[in-house]
């Protein structure tokens, strides 16, 4: 069953086209991960669907009901978690589910109830009455995902879950929205700088750059796109020519003193392809990662991005809207 | 406009009073100097000048009970509204306002809650009446009122211009520029007559909240200058005009 599906879904602001008609369509309980440079449009295209920014043109319908049309029906059947913790810290924590549990009109009959699922389920029970500023990064965020799930929605968006988190809690935090989606069959759409833990976590991947869908396919077909290994050489004066003009060779690119080789069954050739350089310094193997489709894709590395220009969709989101009025 | 609709919206305004209530209930401090810095205005200023003058047979202290009632609303009700300022730069309200209930609703909860909070202040203050000679108790739930239409006013034009700016630097200049000049030109520490400067007659009787304080006077003293039907139709209809803009400018909040 179809829960997202979009068509040609399309934003500008002034002169800017930050969507420029996008297709999409989300299964339900899908784990899909938007990624895409900074600017690429993710942001302004999950600003659409949560129903904070308003498309130009196009389509969104989200559980049916019609993003420009019905955003007030679309926004009960979606939870937000935001990059930043938006808790309310001057509250407990379940004091937060339970303004959340109220705005989002869940029936006092089963309020509480659920707010002790959740509380469960984030292994905060024991500092549920608790006041939030005392949480830890990694609670406050469980607590959020506690709050984004509460209503039961049918889709749940996450902007960078993990960012700022260290290692360890990321780890974690994943585990609990696999959990989680997995037990409401709730569709979880994210977009995350961390390309390992999108290759881990999603079913499938969307790649989105200057307001397009650029690749739409689960990470494991996005990787074989790639042709093969990647070969990385050390070397002063590689022969260019002559390496490309190699059946099994698909890419191949030059960054400073090093080479990188797309290749097909790098351990068959490896030998050959090392017999036409001259001075090799060093040689590096590996498999291609989703970071390496990214950046063929896209041209640019988004972890860089990320360190470059740290700033959440919801925030450009704001800037945006602010500069189209 | 189906029932369901309405019993959302309801339960979404009725969520942020809820929220409002417990923060304020929560902020003991807060509780505490709102009460005392009346008080001190009370017996500190009003005990010292009321050594030498007194307005007609109501000594000063008393005098300016009603005034300094008024001055908590102004207070109380401004910086209240003001307060979003802070909740958007903590990003506390950005998760209230992407949930499925209209801003208008939110905006009214706010209203509510921020009144609940000033007329809880108020009251306090009305529990130590007995310390005022001149004070008539069963004037008290006419000036309870007034006082309440008043801070449904300032609390809505205190979110209005909260919804305006973007930093707490404005903070100050509102409060120097604003909320002194509303206070001082209300008549809430001398007397509105003919005896006045024409141009501070004429500036105070601009001010909707001098009819606050004549109201709240005539409700407690017995000493008004206009009927109380002409106090409490110029004070609503200040406190219509601020809800409507405020949840205008409220609803337009990035």
């Amino acid at each position: 069953m179809v829960i997202i599906e979009t068509h040609s879904l399309t934003k500008t602001f002034g002169k800017i086209q930050a969507v420029r008609g996008i297709d999409l369509n989300i299964e339900k309980g899908e784990i899909f991960g938007l990624l895409g440079p900074n600017g690429a449009g993710k942001t302004t295209t999950i600003g659409m669907l949560c129903t904070i920014v308003r498309p130009t043109s196009g389509q969104g319908l989200i559980a049916g009901f019609d993003i420009a049309k019905h955003p007030t029906q679309v926004r009960r059947q979606i939870g937000i978690v935001f990059q930043d913790p938006t808790l309310d810290t001057i509250l407990t924590g379940r004091e937060n589910l339970q303004l959340h549990a109220r705005l989002y009109g869940i029936p006092s009959s089963v309020r509480n109830l659920w707010i002790a699922e959740m509380l469960e389920l984030v292994d905060l029970r024991e500092r549920a009455d608790d006041l939030t500023k005392t949480y830890s990064g990694g609670m406050k965020r469980r607590l959020e995902l506690a709050r984004g799930l509460l209503h039961r929605p049918a889709v749940l968006f996450l902007d960078e879950p993990t960012l700022g988190l260290d290692p360890q809690t990321r780890a974690r935090t994943w585990e609990y929205i696999r959990k989680m989606a997995q037990k409401e069959e709730t569709t979880v759409v994210l977009t995350t700088h961390y390309m390992e833990e999108a290759e881990a976590m999603c079913n499938r991947i969307g790649i989105i750059d200057a307001g397009r869908i650029i690749a739409l396919d689960t990470p494991e077909n996005m990787i074989n796109t790639m042709g093969g290994d990647i070969v990385a050489i050390a070397t002063p004066e590689p022969p260019l020519d002559k390496i490309r003009s190699l059946p099994y060779v698909s890419q191949v690119k030059k960054a400073g003193d090093t080479i990188e080789i797309t290749m097909k069954s790098a351990h068959l050739h490896l030998a050959e392809l090392l017999s036409l350089i001259p001075a090799v310094i060093s040689v590096e193997m590996r498999k291609p990662t989703l970071s390496d489709v990214f950046i063929k894709l896209t041209g640019r590395d988004i972890q860089v991005d990320a360190i470059e220009n740290g700033e959440s969709w919801v925030d450009s989101v704001a800037r945006y809207r602010q500069r189209g009025k | 406009m189906n029932s369901d609709f309405i019993q959302r919206e309801l339960l979404g305004i009725s969520a942020i009073w809820w929220r409002e209530f417990k923060v304020f209930w929560r902020e003991k401090s807060r509780i505490v100097s709102s009460f005392v810095q009346p008080m001190m205005w009370l017996f500190l200023f009003g005990s010292g000048i009321g050594a030498s003058i007194s307005v007609g047979d109501v000594n000063y202290r008393d005098y300016i009970y009603p005034g300094i009632l008024t001055m908590s609303v102004i207070f109380g009700s401004v910086f209240f509204g003001l307060y979003i300022i802070w909740d958007r730069k903590l990003d506390v309200l950005k998760a209230v306002l992407v949930a499925p209930v209209t801003r208008i609703s939110i905006f009214f909860g706010k209203v509510i809650g921020g009144c609940t909070d000033v007329l809880l202040q108020v009251l306090i203050l009305f529990a130590f009446s007995f310390l005022f000679p001149s004070v008539n108790p069963w004037g008290i739930p006419l000036a309870l009122l007034i006082l309440f239409i008043t801070s449904i006013a300032l609390v809505s034009l205190g979110l209005a211009l909260g919804s305006l700016l973007e930093s707490l630097e404005g903070f100050q200049v509102i409060s120097t520029f604003l909320i002194f000049p509303l206070f001082f030109l209300s008549g809430a520490l001398f007397p509105v007559d003919d005896k006045l400067p024409v141009w501070l007659h004429g500036l105070m009787k601009l001010n909707p909240l001098s009819y606050t304080v004549d109201g709240v006077r005539g409700a407690l003293l017995g000493i008004h200058t206009y009927p109380f039907y002409v106090d409490i139709g110029i004070i609503t209809l200040f406190a219509a005009i601020m809800l409507v803009l405020g949840s205008f400018l409220f609803s337009r909040m990035k």
